[in-house]
């Protein structure tokens, strides 16, 4: 999130598209209670299916899965024709006033640069025209047809409201209805945030898909103000924490990316790759030396990067890649922590086959997982007889699985950093049950034995093992004290630990500071020996402070815990005020000028004594090379949004020729279903009451008696259609595999009206597996294994499918 | 101790269903797996193991399109209840702040407060031949703590407190809500059987959250009141021995439940 749950609570206007923000976020509706009661804001909500979340909202508008850049784009051409975007925001803080090179162009859903072949594109053609002295060329009056905001005019124009709702089957009037309501927001003083989660970005266009947002919320000059921004719902208590750890394959903890061989082969040539010349990041190897310094305090940072593991140029290490090479035996072995792909992994019939080509797999989990239990008997029980993936019965698996019980998070002490980016530390509750352990006790316990394993050896390719520098403490249990501390960083005296550092602005890039993720640094500034109060997201002290009595507190808590970046709890707070540095609005203030320097209700996301009438007094991005905020920006399929349809989709589609993304991957292209055989839309989806691939609760009595099966949702148009009946057992078919549920049929569901056609949609939980109270067979055996052309995040949203009576 | 109650405000709740877990979990109820049906709900209402539950409802309106209404149900804790009124055996009781205590070491397990409860709510736990409800969490309440379900509740739909405050804060919500999209919104529980312990804000009319809209208490009650029970004391042991009486006493006040006695859901 841009900003954090507590902030919801100052929104005019919340615009929850991709999410089901009251089901599997239920904090969130606390918050927006609030702003309803005591703003009267509005809640919209769009989304496929009528939800818990749609209950609660004033207007819900119906959208078919995989269409959110036909539905945003179409608001944007009506914000952008009637200008009800916020001008004097647009014009300062977004690119905007940018003149693009014309080398760009577009046609027909293809941007200049393209080549069919690698269905990749060369993004230099869509880049900027520089000033002699290096600065960007702008036209301030936005005139310019080359400026962005002209660009995007002429872009979105072919988003007109009728072929917009041809397209995402949204009723023409519930479509107005969003749109006034939330085009509203772009009135300085008003304020409107966008909700997304897994909605928005499991599917082909899923960067994308957030872009438009993240578009439509700068027109709007929504973001970087209390009750706005763009705020992802992450679906895991610690799914924030994980991402800033480098939980994905591209990156390293505080998003530096990961080294490719051949593209950064040294330390010099990667800082010089990676850092660019204007904005924060061109203090990049700073975070980069100290790292380094962090895994290896003995060596020279240009050393021990030779140590850092290389990818392979271009090749794609994502989840769908990984089990692709699984599948062909690449990969011989496995240790999946805290996951269960398949149950919870695309066309888990494909992956469940690959797990059998291990030579070995480790599980670590609270519970047998489906995927510890692969082997079994219960893993090869199909309601059909369809089987594209040839599972092997138990006897002919010869993979050695070792399963590792781990401890629950009320059973360990640590942190979690939530989707506002808050990282609050937790006592452990309980003891651990039986032999579990915590993760870090395991993780720990494992480096030391591999240590050992390798202890003595003075071969220099085990060197990154030999002088990896693993200090923290003596007991089984590694010591999270000095964890924590080294998370915040500190000064290296002899290869030791010395003084902490105060954050990351103290950070050297010659070795003489180690820090384990820059963006957390200042969470254990202090060193006066008591954690209570060195550790910073230990606090719990409950009060929203109000530094001046002309601007009331807008619900920072700035003592409670500690969040990423230096405790700034909104980020791009530079947007709250004007130009000069007013609050746009008093109520809502965040931060603002004093004259002097910059006072606020948060931490200034800003030079503190930079005059906002003086030089880079209005660059309010700063963490960006251009220092503004980008509306338009360099993904793999272009630099604007446009929409295309799902890999499996219903349509051609009717904003140009191009069906597919054209950047996306395509792995399994014979799978890929047709209406003749699968007409219908298939998504699939969470419920509060079970938590991701049901391990947690479907081995708990009481929520497995909350959902105790897992069930299709339906309308009762297409149940009369396929004479189902409520609560009967169907069968649910792809080209992937076929799964039975039972039906849920509702008037929640609706058919679309797409194009002149009626089209059906479906839902599925994906909740579900073969073990626990709640048993159920895995949705995940129907979807596919295609992704988002950035992120390679499967789309899980949007497949054809087809339904029958079992 | 004055008048205290829980107030359910529809309009915040999202039917999590964490009360319904709360509760389980601070009374220690075993869990009640029922397949699924269809419906997102549970149960068909409460039964012996389960004091609470949230309902389904949906809907839909000629006018305002699709509705899917919550409703969180248990006890009212009736100002003068009816459960109260029959029980032979004095096993329920009104505490000083206005909860319907139930004692079950007092209860014989005859099952007359299922019958002249006008919401259903008493229910057989056959395992141990007693009575259940919702307590209103009694023992939490007067060690300070609020009920477990109110405690839970993510998004403040259900809050504890004085009964006249809270039934301000409901006509406040009524009012903001009938300005806001819900002009049928109304307060339930306020008068309702001479006022409940229990308030709802409801966003429309009690009868589309499958709420009584006149709660009655059956008419036989009245008449078991005023003529049968006060001859209660000789007539139990003919009733246990399941003589004519206890034949002609359930003929007189069954219900629609055919099942009603067997408990159901064990
Ligand atoms: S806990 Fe609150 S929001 Fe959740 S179902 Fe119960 S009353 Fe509704
Ligand atoms: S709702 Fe039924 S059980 Fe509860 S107090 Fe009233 S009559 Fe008794
Ligand atoms: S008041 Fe107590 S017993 Fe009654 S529903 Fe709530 S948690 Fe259950």
């Amino acid at each position: 999130m841009t900003n954090h749950w507590v902030d919801l609570k100052n929104t005019d206007c919340a615009l929850i598209i991709g999410s089901n923000a009251a089901e599997n976020h239920p904090i969130s509706f606390k918050w927006l209670t609030q702003a309803r009661e005591k703003r009267g804001a509005k809640i919209i909500n769009v989304d496929p299916r009528f939800t818990r979340t749609s209950a609660r909202a004033d207007i819900y508008a119906p959208l078919r899965s995989g269409t959110d850049i036909a539905f945003i784009g179409g608001m944007m051409n009506y914000i952008l024709q009637n200008k009800r975007y916020h001008e004097e925001y647009v014009r300062w803080y977004t690119n905007a006033t940018f003149i693009v090179k014309d080398t760009y162009g577009f046609d027909d859903g293809i941007f200049s640069g393209y080549d069919p072949e690698k269905r990749k594109y060369d993004g230099a053609k869509w880049a900027f025209e520089m000033n002699e002295d290096g600065t960007y060329m702008k036209d301030m009056t936005m005139e310019d047809p080359r400026c962005v905001l002209q660009i995007m005019k002429k872009h979105y124009e072919r988003y007109d409201i009728e072929l917009v709702c041809r397209i995402t089957g949204t009723p023409k009037n519930k479509y107005m209805e969003v749109i006034e309501a939330y085009a509203a927001t772009g009135a300085p003083d008003k304020v409107g945030t966008i909700m997304y989660a897994m909605g928005t970005t499991q599917h082909t266009v899923g960067t994308e898909n957030v872009r438009s947002y993240a578009i439509l919320q700068l027109l709007l000059g929504n973001i970087g103000r209390a009750g706005g921004g763009v705020n992802a719902l992450r679906g895991e208590s610690n799914v924030q924490g994980s991402t800033d750890w480098a939980l994905l394959y591209h990156i390293l903890p505080g998003y530096l990316n990961t080294p490719e061989a051949k593209k950064h082969p040294d330390y010099a040539t990667y800082n010089a790759v990676e850092t660019p010349k204007t904005g924060y990041w061109v203090n990049k190897p700073k975070f980069l030396s100290s790292l380094l310094k962090c895994y290896w305090m003995e060596d020279d940072p240009a050393k021990s990067y030779d140590y850092l593991p290389k990818r392979i140029d271009g090749k794609n290490y994502a989840h769908i890649a990984m089990f692709e090479d699984m599948y062909k035996g690449i990969i011989k072995g496995m240790i999946i922590w805290g996951s269960n792909p398949i149950v919870g992994g695309p066309n888990a019939n494909k992956e469940q086959k690959a797990l059998a080509n291990l030579e070995w797999l480790v599980a670590i989990d609270l519970w047998q997982t489906e995927t510890s239990e692969f082997w079994s008997y219960k893993a090869l029980e199909r309601p059909t007889d369809k089987d594209e993936y040839d599972i092997k019965p138990p006897e002919e698996i010869k993979t050695d699985v070792y399963f590792l019980p781990a401890c629950g998070s009320y059973e360990k002490e640590g942190s979690v950093s939530n989707s506002g980016r808050w990282m609050q530390f937790r006592w452990k509750a309980a003891d651990p049950v039986g032999e579990s352990k915590a993760d870090l006790e395991i993780v720990h316990k494992l480096a030391l034995k591999i240590k050992e394993l390798y202890a003595g050896s003075s071969r220099v390719e085990d060197e990154p093992i030999t002088r990896l520098t693993w200090e923290y403490g003596h007991g089984d249990h590694p010591d999270i004290d000095i964890i924590a501390r080294e998370i915040n960083g500190f000064t290296v005296v002899d290869g030791k630990p010395g003084p902490q550092v105060a954050n990351f602005t103290k950070l050297m890039d010659d070795g003489t500071t180690a820090c384990g993720n820059w963006i957390y640094s200042g969470v254990y500034p202090a060193d006066t020996g008591n954690p209570d109060v060195d550790y910073l997201a230990r606090r719990r002290i409950n009060t929203d402070d109000q530094v001046d009595p002309n601007y009331p507190p807008i619900g920072s808590y700035s003592q409670w815990s500690w969040c990423w970046p230096v405790n700034r709890r909104i980020i791009y707070n530079r947007c709250s005020s004007t130009p000069e540095g007013v609050p746009w609005d008093p109520n809502r203030a965040s931060i603002w000028w004093a004259g002097e320097e910059w006072k606020g209700n948060d931490i200034p996301d800003f030079g503190k004594t930079t005059d906002p009438n003086g030089p880079g007094g209005r660059n309010a991005f700063i963490m960006r090379p251009e220092l503004v905020g980008c509306m338009y920006s360099k993904c793999n399929e272009g630099p604007l949004p446009e929409h295309y349809e799902p890999w499996e989709s219903p349509i051609k589609n009717l904003l140009n020729n191009q069906d597919l993304n054209p950047a996306v991957t395509v792995f399994e292209p014979d799978k890929q279903g047709t209406t003749d055989k699968y007409p219908i839309i298939g998504t699939t989806y969470r419920v509060s009451e079970h938590w991701q691939s049901g391990i947690m609760t479907r081995t708990q009595p009481w929520l497995a008696e909350l959902m105790p099966n897992c069930f299709v949702e339906m309308s009762e148009e297409l149940a009369k259609d396929r004479d189902i009946k409520n609560g009967s057992e169907v069968i649910i078919s792809t080209t992937r595999g076929d799964i039975k549920a039972l039906a849920c049929v509702t008037k929640r569901f609706k058919p679309f009206l797409i194009d002149g056609n009626y089209v059906h949609q479906v839902g599925v939980l994906w909740h579900f597996g073969f073990n626990g109270y709640a048993p159920g067979e895995p949705a995940n055996r129907l979807t596919p294994h295609v992704g988002d052309a950035n992120t390679t995040i499967p789309e899980y949203k949007a497949w054809l499918c087809d339904v029958r009576r079992a | 101790m004055a008048r205290m109650t829980n107030l359910y405000d529809v309009s915040k709740c999202t039917a999590c269903r964490g009360c319904q877990v709360a509760c389980k979990d601070w009374n220690q109820l075993p869990a009640v797996i029922e397949p699924f049906t269809g419906n997102y709900q549970t149960h068909e209402s409460t039964n012996g193991d389960t004091y609470t539950i949230v309902k389904f409802m949906e809907g839909e309106d000629p006018v305002d399109g699709i509705y899917w209404n919550f409703l969180k149900y248990q006890c009212m804790h009736c100002s003068d209840p009816a459960c109260m009124s029959v029980c032979p055996q004095g096993a329920y009781s009104k505490t000083s702040w206005g909860a319907t205590f139930h004692d079950p070491d007092k209860c014989i397990g005859c099952q007359y407060c299922t019958y002249a409860c006008p919401f259903e709510i008493p229910k057989y736990r056959k395992r141990e031949d007693k009575i259940t409800k919702c307590t209103l969490c009694v023992d939490r309440v007067e060690e300070g703590l609020t009920p477990a379900c109110a405690r839970t509740c993510p998004t403040g739909a259900l809050t504890f407190g004085n009964r006249d405050e809270l039934l301000q804060v409901a006509e406040e919500r009524v009012k903001f809500l009938r300005a806001n999209g819900f002009p049928r919104a109304t307060i339930y529980g306020k008068l309702e059987l001479g006022g409940l312990n229990k308030l709802y804000v409801l966003t429309d009319t009690p009868d589309k959250f499958e709420l009584p809209i006149d709660p009655k208490v059956p008419g036989q009650i009245t008449f078991w009141q005023d003529w049968i029970q006060p001859y209660f004391g000789w007539l139990i042991p003919v009733a246990l021995a399941g003589s004519a009486f206890s034949f002609v006493t359930t003929r007189i006040l069954a219900n629609k439940n055919g099942d009603h006695t067997e408990g159901g859901h064990e």
